[in-house]
């Protein structure tokens, strides 16, 4: 079996009483595409910053590709490429002086071939000299991505990579990174867009108050967790909600279910409860309902 | 499903280093860079302070005072400002850049690459002391055309020079490293080295104060700094200049340990 991209295991992190990871145990094997989710204050961040050696844990290990951050940070380092959150970049120097310089901090300074391939991916060639104050905030945000690739890093960590990205660029930046998986890049995302985690990671784990509440293939999260749903307008919405439904605006009512069989029962017992039928649409299980779904549970 | 969870993944593996020391060696050059492309607020500018200094002084002065006997103040005065530049410019270079980095957050591009904390501590270092000499050098070769200036012993300014700089490139690192904000850099530059460099006898011999200020003046240790410097050039000082190199020599030992020991612990840098 090969060594885990990234291991994790018993990991915790309090700042004064505030306990931003609580004995957090996590393996991503080589090659996923992983989501890391939760809401603000979860822990995201935290366990990103402490695998990439910015936050010192209270207790626990974690290793990229085998190298424990802290004793081997040299090689752990090495085999991680992080993108920040924050839009945050060197108002002294221009794109491509940015990269090179990157490039050397991990002791390649011939890398030009690299960094034209990277600049040409992300649409950036024709910025390569301008100054990173010059750009304007979703070339910045690609900048970003150049920088943390510019060692050509087995495992890469994105955090909140398109927040505050127009729609165009965001499609452009997840054909990048999917390319970048298939070419056997182990990407690691944390996202508000669940629809995007939902659509690009193979396997997702949710954090809550510092702890893992669930993990699981993407597929059987959607499985255990998500109902189906119909939705019906009528004309005399609380005969539905008497029937089990909940009011929505408009005099629209959301029954949940677990199998398609159960519509067409439903659907008597509301000509029976002589609700009046107007419009009805299906819908799909999604990432944001499992979400809502564990974030109450736990 | 996503397909990636699926598939066997290719292994890829990370961009070899070149050399054990290249990554230092871009720390500091991005260091030297980043002062270099603004030399003309980095470098002229003080060269241009520091002759504003010899100018009025030497203009209100020359003809009233002489130190060490026979030496001019004019020429007594030079070696003290070129001092004082070293040292105010590889304080400013280090907690400049730190706390700049701090600030806006792109101090994260040096902390996430697999840099040692004694890599970081001393390419910060190096570069500030280089900005300090380059400076330094500048007050020297343009006074010189206008005031007369022995230089009896270079290695002993040279060695003076180098460890003034990397003493103030030290505190530079701790002040960029403590301050949260430029209000508590100010007050460290203004309430701390600026006193310090003023009242170490940059302008003045120390002979020529009273005696409680004389004895005062010994527990200043860039008092030492100046006092060795100036001995380079005039082959006469206040004290011996052995005594100010171990005086500086131990300084800078105690301020590096005190530096290294910040860094390694990721004091405000990793939390």
């Amino acid at each position: 079996m090969s060594t885990p991209a990234i291991r994790i295991q018993g990991v915790s992190k309090h700042y004064g009483s505030l306990k931003a990871l609580g004995g957090v145990d996590l393996e991503v094997g080589q090659g996923e595409f992983f989501g890391l989710l939760g809401p603000n204050g979860a822990g995201k961040t935290t366990l990103i910053s402490a695998l990439s050696g910015l936050v010192r844990p209270d207790s626990g290990t974690l290793a990229i590709m085998g190298h424990d951050v802290v004793a081997d940070y040299r090689n752990a380092r090495r085999n991680l490429g992080v993108v920040p959150q924050e839009l945050v970049f060197d108002p002294f120097f221009s794109v491509r002086e940015l990269l090179r310089i990157q490039s050397g901090y991990f002791g390649i300074r011939s890398n030009d071939d690299w960094i034209d391939e990277i600049l040409a991916s992300l649409d950036l060639t024709h910025k390569a000299g301008a100054n990173m104050r010059m750009l304007s905030g979703g070339m910045k945000r690609r900048v970003l991505v150049a920088q943390a690739l510019v060692h050509r890093p087995p495992v890469i960590v994105l955090d909140e990579p398109t927040a505050g990205v127009d729609v165009e660029l965001r499609q452009g930046l997840w054909q990048f990174i999917r390319k970048l998986n298939r070419d056997g890049h182990t990407i690691v995302l944390t996202t508000h867009y669940l629809e995007e985690a939902e659509a690009l990671c193979g396997r997702i784990a949710m954090l809550k108050a510092g702890r893992i509440v669930a993990l699981d293939t993407t597929a059987n999260l959607l499985r255990r967790f998500a109902t189906h749903s119909l939705a019906v307008r009528l004309e005399h919405p609380g005969r539905g909600v008497e029937l089990g439904g909940s009011a929505g605006e408009g005099g629209w009512v959301d029954f949940a279910f677990d199998s398609y069989t159960e519509v067409e029962a439903l659907l008597a017992r509301l000509r029976e409860a002589g609700a009046g039928l107007v419009e009805m649409r299906l819908g799909e299980p999604d990432l944001e309902r499992v979400f809502v779904e564990v974030m109450n549970r736990a | 499903m996503p397909e990636s969870f699926s598939r066997a993944a290719p292994r890829i593996e990370p961009m070899a280093a070149e050399s054990p020391l290249a990554g230092f060696r871009t720390l500091l050059f991005k260091e030297v860079l980043r002062f270099w492309k603004v030399g003309f607020q980095t470098v002229a500018a003080p060269v241009l302070n520091a002759l504003l200094f010899l100018l009025i002084f030497s203009h209100v002065l020359d003809r009233h005072v002489t130190v060490y006997g026979e030496v001019a103040y004019t020429s007594f005065l030079v070696p003290g400002l070129v001092m004082m530049s070293v040292l105010q410019n590889a304080f400013a270079n280090s907690s400049s850049s730190l706390i700049q980095s701090k600030i806006t957050g792109n101090i994260i591009f040096v902390l996430l690459p697999p840099l040692s904390y004694r890599e970081f501590y001393a390419a910060y270092v190096i570069a500030s002391t280089l900005r300090g000499l380059m400076v330094g050098a500048g007050v020297l070769a343009v006074s010189a055309a206008f005031v007369e200036v022995p230089m009896a012993h270079p290695l002993w300014v040279l060695g003076f020079a180098v460890l003034g700089g990397a003493i103030l490139g030290s505190l530079g690192v701790i002040a960029g490293i403590w301050a949260d904000k430029f209000d508590q850099l100010a007050a460290f530059q203004n309430f701390l080295i600026m006193p310090l460099t003023m009242l170490s006898g940059v302008f003045y011999s120390i002979h020529s104060l009273p005696q409680f200020w004389q004895d005062v003046s010994h527990f200043n240790p860039f008092f030492f700094m100046i006092d060795g410097f100036r001995y380079g050039f005039f082959g006469q000082s206040d004290t011996s200049p052995w005594l100010s190199l171990g005086v500086v020599g131990l300084c800078f030992v105690l301020l590096a340990a005190l530096t290294l020991a910040m860094l390694a612990r990721g004091y405000k840098l990793r939390s």
